[in-house]
């Protein structure tokens, strides 16, 4: 592994890679005509599988660089920051590259089975989604976060639509409306912070914070809190997140499984702005709405705690679940401690991969209780695995009195291993051992009883009863789902659609396996966002690359 | 001119949250674009007002704000009309689709019940 590691080579120039590979695949496959389904779905494998090594080789060289340098700078055009667009690459958003293609990959792979042909352009609205993503997570760039957010909203208008019907485009007219809404007050921070600081790079604007007078702190505030205001709603912080359980339990599985990921976009953009430019060493900012930050997100948390109990479908469960995180990681940010941090980070990659799953999982758990008629009749049915469906009774079969198999007729095998994967799903989601929602709400709890107040208490009781009434709502549904003593049909699910959620779950369990070098990385994560210092200075120290001397190989 | 500027970003910005406010999706809309354009003018205006002090470096006039106003801005706001026009065609689609599925015109697809 260590060698292997070794022999990545420098790939700075590659930062800009994740965005234009999608951006490409999206233009091509707009040029293939709708019928060619088959062709689609290859070329969007192909490159999200690509998108996936590459963001893959981006963690481990940046991971491979020594703490204090651990940054990739991609200067667009090769005009020096702060004139140009830069493209940063941390641990931070090395991550958020790695996790955003895992569940990309995840719900691509269970749309191929059925859920594509359900609408029009899924493929290249999917790539672009894919784009908006990655270079949302990439730029340094204020205004082109902004463009990269509207990318990324545009393609999930579409995605929201996928497959019509009058509850999607109901809940998406509320959900367009409140991200518009959302763009608006986007748009209004960012006019007011170029106002007073005259830059819009993120590491040009931390730098110059410092020099702002008194008498204009106050229109920056103002700035940074309706910018805030946008990231959160985006990232569901009560009382902005109403338009979430809506879109997201009426979306088709593979859109709502991909929207788990969409969240944690306006989560990041909080983290990133917020600790590069109110930093405790910032003065008169110093840590500025880190209350907000704490009080809102115990606030989402209760919110999200509640609508998982009340919930009667396990889709509304997947949705709360998405709140309840969104709620856990925005207080444990805001208390800016670097221990907190670390399990934070931990638990944003269990929560984003183990609620993907959860709602891949709630499509073939509904599909298992509805199916009679014409359920199946959508499903073709031609190469499904074999055990799942290899049910008939032999000739030779003990019947009972019903003329029922006694032997093999408790769990079918399919009904077997959604049941395996839902109590996993559910380990991990309401954070008991030994899975990796565990190790990072135990990390979380362990920092939080060094801080020794109120919020921190607050959230230490929170983080425990809201595992608990998540654990209480997901086992209820467990029984519903699978003790109780319907007679059914055999249930049909294709390869492809198992192989997600496992993969997707599978990683949790790797997460937890490897807790000790996820940990570290987390934690050198949060301490290089505790200390903005460096990411300003390898930003403003990027010099563009000089082109006559790389390609003639003249050294100076 | 600020007075004029402002006055009208308040006028739009305030009719704006009004009709987005209202049940019928083509308030909505009409709030939303009202809104958009009042946000533009504000971002415009972030610049710094100024009559005939064009963005483009001339000879022997040194390039600073006291010259020329910020060019910034001004590519700020193209950009965002073009992404503002453009997710208003799909809410204008989206308020046609509701339409034709609900038969009428209220946010919910559905009239409230008095």
């Amino acid at each position: 592994m260590s060698t292997f590691v070794n022999l990545i080579p420098d790939m700075s120039q590659w930062i800009v890679a994740p965005v234009l590979l999608p951006l490409a695949t999206a233009a091509l496959m707009l040029l293939i005509k709708e019928r060619h389904r088959p062709i689609k779905s290859t070329i969007n494998l192909v490159s999200t599988l690509a998108g996936l090594t590459l963001s893959v080789l981006l963690l481990l060289w940046v991971n491979k660089q020594p703490a204090a340098s651990a940054y990739g700078i991609y200067l667009a055009s090769n005009w020096q920051a702060p004139f140009g667009i830069v493209l940063v690459l941390d641990r931070l958003s090395a991550m958020m590259l790695v996790l955003a293609n895992m569940v990309g990959l995840a719900s691509l792979s269970y749309a191929l089975t059925r859920w594509h042909h359900a609408g029009v352009q899924f493929h290249v609205l999917f790539q672009l989604q894919l784009m908006g993503l990655y270079g949302a997570f990439l730029t340094g760039d204020l205004f082109n976060l902004f463009v990269f957010f509207e990318v990324l909203l545009a393609a999930s208008y579409g995605l929201l639509l996928h497959g019509g019907g009058s509850a999607r485009v109901r809940a998406g007219l509320h959900y367009v409306a409140v991200n518009l809404l959302a763009s608006l007050l986007f748009l209004i921070g960012v006019a007011v912070i170029y106002g007073v600081t005259g830059t819009l790079n993120m590491a040009d604007i931390a730098q110059k914070l410092l020099l702002t007078p008194a008498s204009d702190r106050g229109l920056l505030h103002a700035g940074a809190a309706i910018l805030a205001l946008a990231f959160l709603t985006k990232a569901a912080v009560w009382p902005l997140n109403f338009w979430l359980p809506g879109a997201y339990t009426t979306a088709s599985a593979p859109v709502a499984a991909l929207f788990a990921i969409l969240t944690k976009v306006g989560i990041y953009s909080v983290l990133r702005l917020w600790t590069l430019c109110f930093p405790t060493a910032a003065g008169d900012s110093a840590l500025f709405g880190a209350d907000a930050l704490v009080w809102g997100g115990i606030a989402t948390l209760i919110f999200g705690a509640i609508g998982i109990l009340a919930a009667s479908s396990v889709r509304r469960i997947a949705a709360f679940s998405i709140i309840t995180s969104s709620g856990t990681l925005i207080a444990a940010f805001g208390f800016s401690d670097i221990a907190l941090g670390s399990g934070a980070l931990f638990y944003l990659a269990s929560s984003t991969l183990s609620g993907c799953a959860l709602f891949l999982l709630v499509e073939l758990l509904e599909r298992a209780r509805q199916i009679s008629g014409h359920h199946a009749s959508i499903d073709h049915g031609h190469d499904t695995l074999h055990a799942f469906v290899d049910t008939e009774p032999m000739p030779d079969t003990n019947l009972d009195d019903d003329e029922k198999v006694l032997v093999g007729r408790v769990i079918p095998a399919a009904l077997a291993f959604l049941g395996m994967n839902f109590a996993i799903a559910t380990v991990i989601i309401a954070g008991l051992p030994p899975l990796s929602g565990f190790i990072s709400k135990l990390t979380m709890l362990q920092a939080l009883i060094d801080l020794h107040n109120t919020a921190g208490w607050t959230l230490f009781a929170l983080l425990i009863v809201s595992g608990l009434l998540a654990a209480m709502a997901l086992m209820r549904q467990g029984i519903r789902h699978f003790w109780s003593s319907q007679e059914r049909p055999s249930l049909r699910m294709h390869a492809l659609e198992t192989l997600p959620i496992m993969l997707l779950l599978g990683t949790c369990i790797l997460l937890a396996a490897w807790g000790e070098p996820v940990l570290s990385y987390m934690h050198a994560t949060a301490e290089a966002l505790h200390q903005p210092q460096g990411y300003i200075d390898a930003v403003m120290a990027a010099q563009p690359v000089d082109k006559i001397v790389t390609i003639e190989g003249i050294a100076p | 001119m600020e007075f004029v500027i402002s006055l009208a970003i308040g006028v739009m910005a305030g009719a704006g949250v009004w009709l987005v406010l209202r049940p019928r999706t083509f308030q909505v809309l009409i709030g939303l674009s009202l809104l958009s354009y009042a946000v533009n003018l504000f971002i415009f205006s972030v610049g710094s007002l100024a009559i005939d002090k064009a963005p483009i470096v001339k000879p022997g006039l040194a390039a600073n704000l006291l010259n020329y106003s910020d060019p910034l801005p001004q590519s700020l706001v193209l950009t965002a009309i073009v992404i503002g026009f453009a997710t208003t065609a799909l809410f204008l689609v989206l308020l046609l689709a509701l339409r034709g599925l609900s038969g009428g015109d209220h946010v919910d697809g559905e009239e409230e019940k008095h």
